[in-house]
């Protein structure tokens, strides 16, 4: 579908509070457009909790349970529960977390959920760090970026939480990013109409967080797939396949020099010649492995 | 119909009796024969719930928040360490005003791991914003489980409740009850009608960013509802008397009326002080009980004697008793007992003889210091 056939409606409203550049409201509008009003959007602490404007106040235009910061996957076991026993099926519970809040302190609870086989959405949008409280690491942080709690640099590479989702075996696993649209589009709607636990990650680089200008929010996104450093998949009942640009890449088209999208981020700024070995040859591995597999 | 079961097994049964529709819980001694009998009422077919098998208490928790939010009746139950891990999500059911309901086996807090009854898990639960309520014998444990959901969910309340009862002396033993027909619960417990939802067709947005006035607002609702609590939990418990033959209030009296001293209690230690006040008016001691039916909303309007000996099966470390201390602003002489921590055993010896220390003016951790 082209982005110009997307459905007119809206649900995020004007007067949300997200900073200017801000990839949440670019990724949840397009989400929105694929889930429809028949949501309910369950969302732990985050900047999505932060960002939906002041109480009684709301920029958001489906019901919303904001729930503590650990336990948006068993808000969200609750709401789909309560949904079937109300015959109301036709209504999809989605969470909508950030990378904290999945990858590591509401780890257990996604877990649980998907192993439990719960009748859900789960999107985690992927700034690759805490930004509600002011730009701390978290385990999606990669290597080498600097954030409040890293100053020199983080000294890990990030998890894969895709990887450790995919390990749980459920009906849809896939990555989608906002500059590409319609291919995160697509993803939610197959997502929608497909039953049991489903799990969509959407990378999503923060113009504050990653010190960049606010103007180049998508196009951060876009080089991050060109150079491999975010690959876009899509895992149906077992079945594995990438998509999109990322997929070009596969069958042969040269992925970017990583140095393009590091160099445009303030975060990276403190990067040495041995960082950036690092960097390419954990980047290499990755690729290696979705080649063989 | 009497039947002769343990505490566990009869919270389960009511917990069946009031027909929520999700249950979320997670097993931890000395509670999990109720998980356990759930899932055997919901595999069996003669329940007919979503049963959640969450990974841990503070999922329970949270689900059962969720689904109550999304329109239904919900129940949990848990005990100690599973408590205390929901500590968060308690507040949350609290400020979010969901009649959720749960029992609470009351165990002490590890380490070392001691599975006996103390009560610190739930008192520590006590500014949560919960009702809470205590059973001291299983016939409680039934009666208070369905009038918790009734109270609960009255709309001038919308407030969670809990109904704690003493791990083994109560969850483990056997004890002959009177069980109403499932026709007379129904016609007692009315289908659950819910105070806001999660509604595709009117979306709100609940639990956003909130600045400090509102905040305030919602804190002063609850606390008015609390205290409304006392008059529907007082009215509930008449209108249960008058179905089923036994009244409740927020506390029970039991020979108060000439006592010289009065013992305040609750859940299983104040069934062992009836004992206690029977066998000291056998010698000609005039001695009363107070047993506390509720802790939240707290009964201070009935507490109205002079010499009233406390006792704590609990501890606020460098306070005193809990209980004691919340008796504290009332202006009565009173005696502060420390008993039975970690499930020492306290028997209706041990509380006559404490009777006998209040009158030589004596109080203090029972038996180890005593002044
Ligand atoms: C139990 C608990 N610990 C810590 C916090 C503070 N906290 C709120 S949001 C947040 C970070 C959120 O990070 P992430 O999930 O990546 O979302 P983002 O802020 O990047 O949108 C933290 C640490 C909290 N609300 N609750
Ligand atoms: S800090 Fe980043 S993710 Fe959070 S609102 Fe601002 S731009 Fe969006």
């Amino acid at each position: 579908m082209a982005i110009k056939d997307l459905p007119r409606d809206e649900y995020l409203l004007k007067g949300h509070a997200a900073c200017p550049g801000c990839p949440i409201t670019v990724a949840l509008r397009i989400a929105l457009k694929a889930l429809g009003n028949k949501t309910i959007l369950v969302i732990p602490a985050c900047c999505s909790s932060v960002i939906q404007a002041l109480y009684p106040k709301s920029g958001f235009n489906v019901p919303i349970l904001n729930i503590a910061f650990e336990a948006a996957a068993a808000g969200a076991s609750g709401v789909s529960a309560a949904l079937k026993k109300l015959d109301k099926t036709d209504i999809t519970p989605v969470v909508w977390a950030g990378d904290g809040g999945s990858y590591d302190i509401g780890i257990q609870a996604l877990s649980g959920a998907l192993e439990r086989g719960t009748n859900f959405i789960y999107i985690c949008y992927n700034n690759q760090m805490y930004s509600n409280t002011g730009i701390q690491r978290s385990g999606a942080t990669p290597y080498g970026a600097w954030t409040t709690t890293t100053w020199t640099g983080k000294k890990e590479h990030q998890k894969e939480l895709g990887e450790i989702v995919r390990a749980h075996h459920i009906p849809y696993v896939a990555t989608a990013t906002i500059s590409y649209p319609e291919d995160l589009y697509a993803k939610v709607l197959k997502a929608k109409n497909m039953k049991g636990p489903r799990y969509i990650e959407i990378f999503a680089p923060c113009p504050p967080g990653w010190r960049f200008d606010m103007s180049k929010t998508i196009e951060m996104a876009r080089l991050a797939v060109e150079t491999g450093a975010w690959i876009l998949y899509e895992e149906i009942d077992g079945q594995f396949a990438f998509t999109s640009y990322s997929k070009k890449i596969l069958e042969g088209r040269d992925r970017k020099p990583i140095e393009e999208w590091l160099q445009l981020q303030g975060r990276f700024r403190h990067l040495t010649e041995d960082d950036m070995k690092k960097i390419n040859s954990h980047l290499d591995e990755k690729w290696n492995q979705y080649k063989k597999s | 119909m009497i039947v002769i079961d343990t505490g566990n097994n009869i919270a389960a049964l009511a917990a069946k009796m009031a027909r929520p529709k999700v249950i979320a819980a997670y097993p931890i001694t000395p509670q999990t024969k109720v998980v356990e009998r759930i899932a055997e009422f919901v595999e069996k077919g003669e329940l007919d719930t979503e049963y959640i098998h969450v990974e841990s208490e503070h999922s329970a928790m949270t689900a059962c928040i969720a689904a109550s939010a999304t329109g239904v009746r919900t129940f949990t139950a848990t005990a100690s360490h599973g408590l205390l891990l929901m500590h968060e999500m308690l507040h949350w059911a609290g400020l979010s005003r969901l009649p959720v309901v749960m029992v609470n086996v009351n165990r002490s807090i590890g380490p070392g791991w001691n599975i006996w009854s103390d009560l610190n898990d739930s008192l520590s639960q006590r500014d949560t914003g919960w009702i809470q309520f205590y059973a001291s014998s299983n016939q409680e444990i039934f009666d208070n489980v369905i009038q918790a959901y009734k109270i609960a969910e009255n709309e001038e309340i919308f407030l969670p409740a809990m109904v704690s009862y003493d791990g083994f002396i109560l969850s483990h033993t056997s004890m002959p009850l009177d069980v109403p027909d499932q026709s007379k619960i129904d016609a007692f417990l009315p289908a659950f009608k819910p105070g806001w939802t999660l509604d595709v067709e009117h979306p709100i947005t609940h639990g956003n960013i909130v600045s400090p006035k509102p905040y305030m607002d919602i804190r002063y609702s609850m606390e008015k509802a609390m205290k409304k609590a006392q008059k529907i939990i007082q009215e509930v418990g008449e209108e249960w008397g008058k179905k089923f033959g036994r009244p409740y209030g927020l506390v029970q009296e039991y020979r108060c009326d000439d006592a010289d001293y009065v013992f305040v209690t609750m859940a299983a230690l104040a069934a062992e002080a009836k004992v206690a006040v029977d066998n000291l008016r056998d010698k000609g001691e005039k001695a009363g009980l107070i047993n506390l039916r509720t802790v939240r909303p707290f009964p201070y309007s009935q507490l109205k004697y002079d010499n009233m000996i406390v006792i704590d099966r609990d501890i606020s470390p460098g306070l005193g008793g809990i209980i004691y201390h919340e008796m504290k602003k009332l202006n009565y002489t009173m005696y502060s007992f420390i008993a039975g921590i970690g499930g020492v055993d306290v028997s209706y010896k041990d509380i006559e003889r404490m009777y006998q220390l209040a009158q030589d003016d004596k109080e203090g951790w029972y038996p180890l210091e005593v002044k």
